[in-house]
């Protein structure tokens, strides 16, 4: 055997470790390690009760970063997830209220958020509009047009059986089920499937993607009316928790939902990441979150937090493609 | 064929194609019409008093119109605002700083906040567009710690002249930005800075092999993005007496839909300083027609959301039949 292939071989080896290391690996420590710590400094925080709160509270984000993760891997970005949210879950509140049956508030969410992004997708494909620009204009369109028609009122009285949130399979509760249910179908479809491997090859590369035989606008659409979908999803775990709804959007939701994308290791350049990432990385976020009430932090440093995790993720990410990319190159 | 060429050939003068003409006719049946409808809006008093309430917006208007000729675009101006008003505040209220003094803190504040953003998108080759989604969150989330949620208010009366005096009959802040709008629009259309830009967003590899000095030209650009927003933050705690950790909130929304309504293409190459200022006047007639025409607050967003993505789909579907 020749030096150079010894050489191969062992690179390839490395390879395998680094593979294990992955942000999928990484992300995983992460979330037990900062909860042995913090119950170290807390105890309270491992009780049973705070860590399903912080679960129950936190799976829409997961189920919505799903979305958003295809979303960014097809190598696009939507900010009006929140706002959508927000419409959804208010329209399924009222339908509840005004006595629909309870599968049509459930449906309801799903049809439209498809419809809504479907079409925000195919304004992208085919029309060539970066979606930044459209999902912008979305984001105040949905956010402003909610506050104008519902004047911000408050839906009560939601019948009993719309809380879908509160039933359970074998003890575990509906929003956790939901979360790992789509996280996995989701992460199988991506890595097993044509259409799901036609994202990353549409966000790797469109035009190496499209000399393939795969149509790198069929696929965005399709990846946007799946975003959609989960973000109907998410609105049901989101809203059938709650007992009042406030009309109003979450804020900064869209920005908490692309934090939990990007640092479960989705490459904001298109073509790489993982939805388990993004669910790990959702939950690690309500783990800060939660974290910094139970070591005595003001909750009103969550969000610059938050906003370094995305810029240290970012960063490392591109340091780590260029590092990549310079190996290739001296090969 | 070249725009004027082509206009030259349909015998239309060349002037009437360009956008900011076509804009400005728009512009003046919009006031006509408004104006026609409520005899309150084509008031001296109304106008003055729109020019006013426009100028925050206006101001970080001019730097992205740089940035996103150069191919980019700056999310993090809102959340610039909102930081630079709470440095403003904390630092004259709990530092002690005089107040001159913490202005100057918070406009430099401004500047390296657009500073780190150009320094990581040139070094490190974040796009423009993530580094600016991230420092959004991260601009935002430390005008919220360092705030702690408390505003402050109560500054000396001879502050409050930027934001509520007058000049000549002429609100203090609208001066101010007419000179930066003149300034502004000769630096892009006369000196080598601007046409660099036009460079950069045609065809950057190009502008390298011509050894123009993109990273600094664009390093320069969003620095001037982080210190106009520095300069809005100062007016807008002037004009409103206080200082709240949400302020600025969604102002990039307004910012780009001006931009991009000026004739600004969000692929760069193209776009101008007096379409911008076109584009702003339109956003705010808009706003302030339909407030007196009874429309809400909450749907004038709906109203620029839709402005916006029509005004894209217009240029792109003009843009394709031009080729």
């Amino acid at each position: 055997m020749s030096a150079a292939a010894i050489a191969g071989a062992a690179r390839a080896q490395s390879g395998g470790l680094r593979r294990f290391a992955s942000q999928e690996a990484l992300l995983a420590l992460a979330v037990i390690g900062l909860a042995v710590i913090v119950g170290f400094v807390n105890p309270r925080f491992l009780a049973t009760r705070n860590l399903s709160d912080l679960l129950l509270g936190n799976a829409y984000i997961a189920v919505a970063a799903i979305g958003m993760s295809m979303v960014i891997i097809s190598g696009n970005i939507d900010i009006s997830v929140g706002a959508l949210i927000g419409v959804l879950a208010t329209i399924s509140g009222s339908l509840a209220v005004a006595g629909a049956p309870i599968l049509v508030t459930w449906l309801a969410p799903l049809i439209l958020g498809v419809a809504v992004m479907a079409a925000q997708g195919a304004v992208v494909a085919y029309l060539r509009i970066p979606a930044i620009v459209l999902t912008l204009g979305m984001l105040s369109i949905l956010k402003g047009g909610l506050i104008s028609v519902t004047g911000g009122k408050w839906i009560t009285d939601l019948p009993q059986n719309f809380h879908l949130a509160d039933l359970a399979v074998l003890d575990v509760p509906m929003p956790v089920v939901i979360m790992v249910l789509a996280t996995a179908l989701a992460a199988f479809w991506m890595r097993y499937s044509a259409s799901g491997r036609a994202i990353y090859a549409t966000g790797g590369n469109a035009e190496a993607a499209r000399l393939c035989g795969v149509n790198p606008q069929r696929t965005v659409v399709m990846v946007f009316a799946l975003h959609g979908f989960f973000a109907g999803i998410a609105t049901l775990v989101y809203a059938t928790q709650l007992r009042v709804i406030q009309s109003t959007t979450p804020p900064g939701l869209e920005l908490t939902v692309i934090t939990a994308s990007v640092v479960g290791g989705v490459s904001i350049l298109g073509g790489v990441g993982t939805v388990v990432g993004s669910t790990l990385a959702a939950i690690l976020i309500a783990e800060i979150t939660s974290a910094l009430v139970f070591v005595n932090v003001s909750p009103y440093w969550t969000d610059a937090l938050r906003g370094g995790l995305i810029l240290a993720t970012v960063i490392a990410d591109i340091l780590r493609r260029q590092r990549r990319a310079a190996r290739g190159w001296s090969k | 064929m070249t725009l004027a060429a082509e206009a030259r050939a349909r015998g239309i003068p060349w002037w009437l194609k360009r956008h900011e003409t076509v804009l400005a006719i728009i512009l003046m049946i919009a006031l006509i019409g408004l104006g026609a409808s409520n005899e309150r809006f084509l008031t001296l008093d109304n106008l003055l008093n729109q020019g006013r309430l426009m100028t925050e917006i206006g101001l970080i208007a001019l730097p992205m119109t740089f940035v996103i000729i150069t191919g980019g675009i700056d999310l993090s101006v809102g959340a610039v605002v909102g930081l630079c008003a709470i440095m403003l505040g904390y630092s004259w209220k709990n530092i002690g700083l005089p107040l001159p003094v913490a202005i100057a803190f918070a406009f430099a504040v401004g500047g390296f906040a657009g500073f780190v953003n150009g320094l990581v998108i040139t070094r490190i080759k974040v796009p423009p567009l993530i580094m600016t989604i991230a420092t959004l969150a991260l601009y935002r989330g430390l005008a919220e710690g360092i705030s702690q949620a408390h505003s402050v208010r109560g500054y000396p009366e001879w502050f409050y002249v930027l934001g509520q005096g007058d000049v000549l009959g002429v609100p203090t802040q609208l001066v101010v930005l007419v000179i930066l709008v003149v300034v502004a629009g000769v630096a892009l259309d006369r000196t080598t800075f601007g046409r660099t830009l036009y460079a950069i967003g045609a065809n950057e590899t190009a502008a390298r092999f011509s050894a123009l000095p993109v990273d600094r030209v664009k390093l320069i650009v969003y620095t001037l993005s982080g210190l106009a927003s520095g300069l809005a933050a100062i007016v807008l705690v002037s004009r409103v007496t206080t200082t709240r950790m949400d302020m600025g909130m969604g102002y990039e929304l307004d910012v780009i839909a001006a931009v991009v309504l000026g004739g600004a293409s969000i692929f760069g190459g193209s776009g101008t300083i007096w379409g911008t200022a076109i584009g702003l006047a339109m956003i705010q007639l808009l706003k302030n027609g339909l407030a007196l025409t009874g429309v809400k607050g909450d749907a004038t967003i709906v109203v620029i959301g839709v402005a916006l993505i029509l005004s894209v789909l217009i240029a792109s579907s003009l843009q394709r039949r031009r080729d």
